[in-house]
């Protein structure tokens, strides 16, 4: 037996209808990355960041504590709880992580921050008008929370006369540049991911790193938005050789993220086939993704290290903080 | 088994359901990472078929898939399968009862 499935949805549901994000975080919270890095407010090129990097930790949080309904009598009390959360938040009981964890992710915000400013790309962006993709309502079949959530998206991009957005994961940049559009025939923003918008202004190395890794790709990056050859790029340039695994690229194996929150030991297996495949190539393993981070990592063991790709390329092309 | 003649239909409104193209190789399961058997070669049998019933006892398979794409990578016929699965979890959430609206 599985989470409950429709009371689960259900939650996560009413929480991005009623409170606009999947998810507890407070404004405050979503946007205190930027803290120190004199990011102006909106303008024609943004960086989105679609809360994902500052929610990993939450779903990672929220994973460990289902895992516990799997199977369990206890899931009968989902239905209540759905009804519950309506009328008070109940969901930061379920997601509550750790400072030093939030921190850790949202660290890799001001890593692409840094990034962009040193190749002398110009953006701005959104503070608490930075709204979460929608990328979980569409997955599991929400649509109408889903539609309704894109339109929030799309007047805020056109309040802010936004012509331009650089994303930095794999799930909003689908959902901006092929979903969202789909969806709603009047949307049309230039949507690039980070490391899209960093290969094609191939920024000079300020240190060449000098030493070898494999490759996690993301699903979403290989399958649905062909971004392989870009992160390849920049590494290779900052002089990281890459052992890469039989299924890479294209034919890249999932983290098992997408099932986490409905089937925490299923996707825990999948994760640990991931892991076992990567080590087999190299146990310093470079992730594209905060999900595929978060999911890797809860199952890796000590002797495999798992980064994300903007932890290498920070150091290649913007070393030390100024 | 019971037709509903109704519920492609359905399946249509929630995305694009092409299903039909599917030639039951079984290239997906085999390289599916949850080892997929009834998705999507059975279940979209039993959907085409308009067999609700079936496709709707199924829903466990229909949630757990991971939307990743490694089986739709290989598929000779060219199936969006993950785009199939996502049309089935939108009409399974209509069913459930106040999910999908308020
Ligand atoms: S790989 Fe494609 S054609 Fe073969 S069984 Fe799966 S969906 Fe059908
Ligand atoms: S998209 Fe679903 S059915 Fe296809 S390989 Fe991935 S988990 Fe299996």
């Amino acid at each position: 037996m599985p989470v409950p499935i429709q009371s689960t949805l259900g939650m996560l549901g009413d929480n991005l209808r009623k409170r606009g994000s999947a998810l507890p975080l407070s404004r405050r919270a979503a946007m205190a990355w930027t803290r120190g890095l004199d990011i102006p407010r909106g303008g024609e090129t943004v960086l989105y960041t679609g809360q994902m990097w500052q929610m990993a930790p939450a779903i990672n949080a929220m994973t460990h504590r289902l895992a516990r309904f799997e199977g369990s009598r206890l899931s009968g009390l989902f239905g209540f709880a759905r009804r519950m959360n309506r009328l008070v938040n109940l969901t930061p009981l379920l997601a509550r992580s750790s400072a030093a964890e939030r921190q850790a992710y949202t660290d890799r915000l001001r890593n692409i921050a840094r990034l962009l400013k040193a190749a002398g790309i110009p953006f701005g962006y959104l503070y608490e008008d930075d709204l979460y993709a929608g990328g979980l309502a569409h997955d599991e079949g929400l649509d109408t929370v889903f539609v309704a959530h894109a339109k929030r998206i799309q007047a805020v991009l056109q309040r802010h006369g936004v012509k331009r957005v650089i994303t930095v994961d794999p799930h909003t940049t689908n959902m901006l540049r092929s979903v969202i559009p789909k969806a709603l025939p009047g949307f049309s923003v230039e949507v690039k991911s980070y490391l899209e918008v960093l290969a094609e202004r191939a920024p000079p190395v300020r240190r060449s790193l000098d030493r070898s890794a494999t490759m996690h790709d993301s699903c979403v990056y290989a399958r649905y938005e062909g971004v392989l050859a870009e992160p390849r790029a920049l590494l290779a340039r900052g002089g990281v050789r890459l052992d890469e695994t039989e299924m890479s690229g294209p034919l890249t194996f999932c983290c098992g993220g997408p099932a986490e929150m409905l089937f925490p030991s299923r996707s825990a297996d999948v994760a640990r086939r991931r892991v076992a495949q990567l080590k087999a190539a190299n146990p310093e393993v470079i992730t594209a993704c905060p999900l595929c981070l978060a999911n890797l990592s809860r199952v890796a063991e000590p002797d495999v290290r798992i980064r994300d790709i903007s932890d290498y390329l920070v150091e290649a092309y913007a070393p030390a903080e100024a | 088994m019971k037709v509903d003649t109704g519920f492609l239909e359905s399946l249509r409104l929630g995305g694009e359901f092409d299903a039909r193209l599917c030639m039951n190789c079984g290239t997906c399961t085999a390289l599916c990472p949850l080892g997929l058997e009834i998705l999507p070669r059975r279940l979209f049998r039993h959907a085409l078929l308009g067999d609700r019933e079936r496709v709707l006892g199924e829903s466990e398979a229909i949630f757990s898939c991971l939307l990743c794409r490694l089986c739709e990578a290989n598929c000779p016929a060219g199936v969006h399968i993950a785009e199939n699965v996502r049309s089935l979890r939108v009409v399974l959430n209509g069913e459930a009862r106040g999910l999908a609206e308020a």
